[in-house]
């Protein structure tokens, strides 16, 4: 258990770390590269609270798949730094109103009596044989199949929406149509013409 | 004071499993190159590596302690950190994954139920490396290369997500060992046949993920130099090396974990076996040697016109026939379903 609480402390310190480097670096491929080290601190905080499938997909769609494409855009990005320092004291009153709203609300969660600690016991830990993947699948496709559904229809809008907003048609761009390609024939390409070949006087 | 004991004991013992894989693995990652050039040099009707030992068996050796001595190179406008720790971010997930792949019935390191969706988030996170090589070597080829390999691999991976749920459907497991034993009987009885297409496709995005050829074009050494390492020499471009080939093992493992019925035999009348698991991962392996003597390399609109247009809708319909089946209780999927 000792370990454990270790483990907890060493990884909430290098997850805090990273997330300060997220904001505090002034490349931003370095920041998502923060941004990752984030996801996957987290990922083995969730771990050990024994939320083994979602930890993995936690590393699976942010880590592996939603910071892939991130960095890919944030790499062709040429930020030039300068003017997005500039509006910083203009921003300051508002981003410090917020920052001091979100502090205020997790203090008043974490020392109110009624969040406190002491009105929420330790959960019993589940035997070694628990899955908690069939749970979560059980509980998504029986429960809460409507509102999984609904969640699946607005990502699909959210996709068709994407795609159709940013599809320009250009009819000069070249590209290959496969489908014609395979179906050329030889006389489409080909012309022979029969011609003297001029070398014969040499001979 | 004895739990203490006891809990070093378990890790000893657990260090000395990792070694027993990680050992093997790295001898096989060294004698699978010279297989390759031995394949391809057959394949070409050339005699291949034949100098150092008897037939060349010894030439992986000197390849090694070759790449050991050069030395280490950092470009001037690199970012050294990130340059230095992008080989093991490659390396790192590709030796990782192996805890979860079982050789036979009981022979495995971590026997977990979300077995596959730990393989399959780390092998997504072996890019990582290629991406961090190619911004950190600030160099355009590198770049290039960096950039081909980030989108290629996200265009596969959906793919490969997909075919996983197919075998996920008829197995009803996660866990590695109970979907081989899902595929109990003879060779008809494994997971290729029933599901043909999402076997083809996943054994294909594979070799696109681990940037094999014909899908090489991360490093295209025709287009781009050497791509994505083009700036790594010495013992680092030695590790980025060592990571294309272990996943290559990986993707070999797992394909036939995961349809060929990893430790089963093929016929009734022999013994199940770790025998026949590495028979299959050395067939697979074959198959990448000769992808790579047989095709050209792929044009880049090409590879994503496959990816996207083709294993992604083939992958997605065949889900459906299988749902289908096993809905109306159709034979092989159902009775998979079952067992």
């Amino acid at each position: 258990m000792e370990f454990k609480l270790f483990l907890f402390w060493v990884v909430s310190l290098i997850l805090v770390g990273a997330a300060v480097g997220v904001i505090t670096t002034r490349n931003p491929v370095q920041a998502a590269l923060f941004l990752v080290l984030a996801f996957f601190n987290s990922a083995i905080i969730w771990m050990l609270m024994e939320a083994e499938f979602l930890s993995i997909t936690l590393v699976l769609v942010y880590v592996g798949a939603v910071m892939v494409l991130f960095l890919f855009v944030v790499m062709m990005l040429d930020i030039n730094l300068s003017p997005l320092r500039e509006g910083f004291t203009r921003y300051l009153p508002l981003g410090g109103l917020v920052a001091a709203l979100i502090v205020g609300e997790i203090v008043l969660l974490i020392s109110n009596k009624w969040f406190s600690a002491e009105n929420f016991p330790v959960p019993a830990a589940r035997p070694a044989d628990y899955s908690n993947t069939e749970e979560l699948g059980v509980a998504m496709y029986t429960d809460y199949l409507l509102q999984f559904e609904i969640a699946a229809v607005i990502l699909l809008v959210a996709i068709i929406a994407a795609i159709a907003l940013t599809m320009r048609r250009r009819p000069d761009t070249k590209y290959q149509r496969p489908a014609e390609q395979v179906q050329v024939r030889k006389e489409d390409r080909l012309r022979i013409v029969s011609m003297d070949s001029g070398n014969q006087e040499s001979q | 004071m004895a739990a203490f004991f006891d809990s070093l004991l378990l890790v000893i013992v657990t260090v000395l499993k990792v070694l027993l894989i990680m050992i093997p693995l790295l001898l096989s990652v060294a004698y699978l190159t010279y297989a390759e050039r031995k394949v391809i040099g057959a394949m070409q009707v050339r005699n291949g590596p034949n100098r150092v030992g008897w037939k060349g068996l010894l030439q992986p050796i000197a390849d090694v302690l070759k790449l050991l001595t050069k030395e280490i190179i950092v470009p001037t406008n690199s970012h050294r950190f990130l340059f230095l720790i992008a080989p093991i971010l490659s390396l790192a997930p590709a030796f990782a994954a192996w805890a979860v792949i079982p050789f036979n019935d009981t022979a495995v390191l971590a026997d977990v139920n979300a077995g596959l969706l730990y393989v399959l988030a780390l092998t997504s996170l072996g890019v990582y490396g290629v991406i961090v090589a190619g911004w950190a070597s600030n160099s355009k080829y590198a770049f290039l290369g960096a950039m081909r390999s980030a989108a290629q691999i996200v265009a596969y991976e959906i793919a490969m997500g997909f075919a996983l749920v197919g075998v996920l459907m008829v197995s009803g497991s996660l866990n590695l060992g109970d979907i081989v034993r899902a595929q109990e009987g003879s060779i008809f009885h494994w997971f290729w046949l029933p599901l043909l297409p999402l076997f083809l496709v996943y054994f294909i995005s594979g070799v696109a993920e681990t940037n094999r050829a014909p899908f090489d074009v991360a490093e295209g050494e025709s287009e781009i130099v050497a791509g994505f390492h083009v700036d790594y020499s010495g013992m680092a471009f030695a590790l980025f090396f060592l990571a294309e080939y272990a996943n290559m093992i990986m993707i070999a493992a797992l394909t036939s974990v995961l349809f060929l019925g990893g430790w089963l035999s093929p016929v009734s009348f022999l013994p199940d076996s770790m025998i026949w698991f590495f028979l299959k991962v050395a067939l697979m392996l074959f198959f990448f040697l000769w992808f790579r003597a047989t095709f050209p390399r792929y044009r880049y609109d090409q590879i994503m016109r496959l990816g996207w247009k083709i294993f992604i809708p083939v992958t997605i319909v065949w889900i459906v026939v299988e749902a289908v089946a096993i809905l109306l209780e159709i034979e092989p999927w159902f009775a998979l379903r079952a067992a």
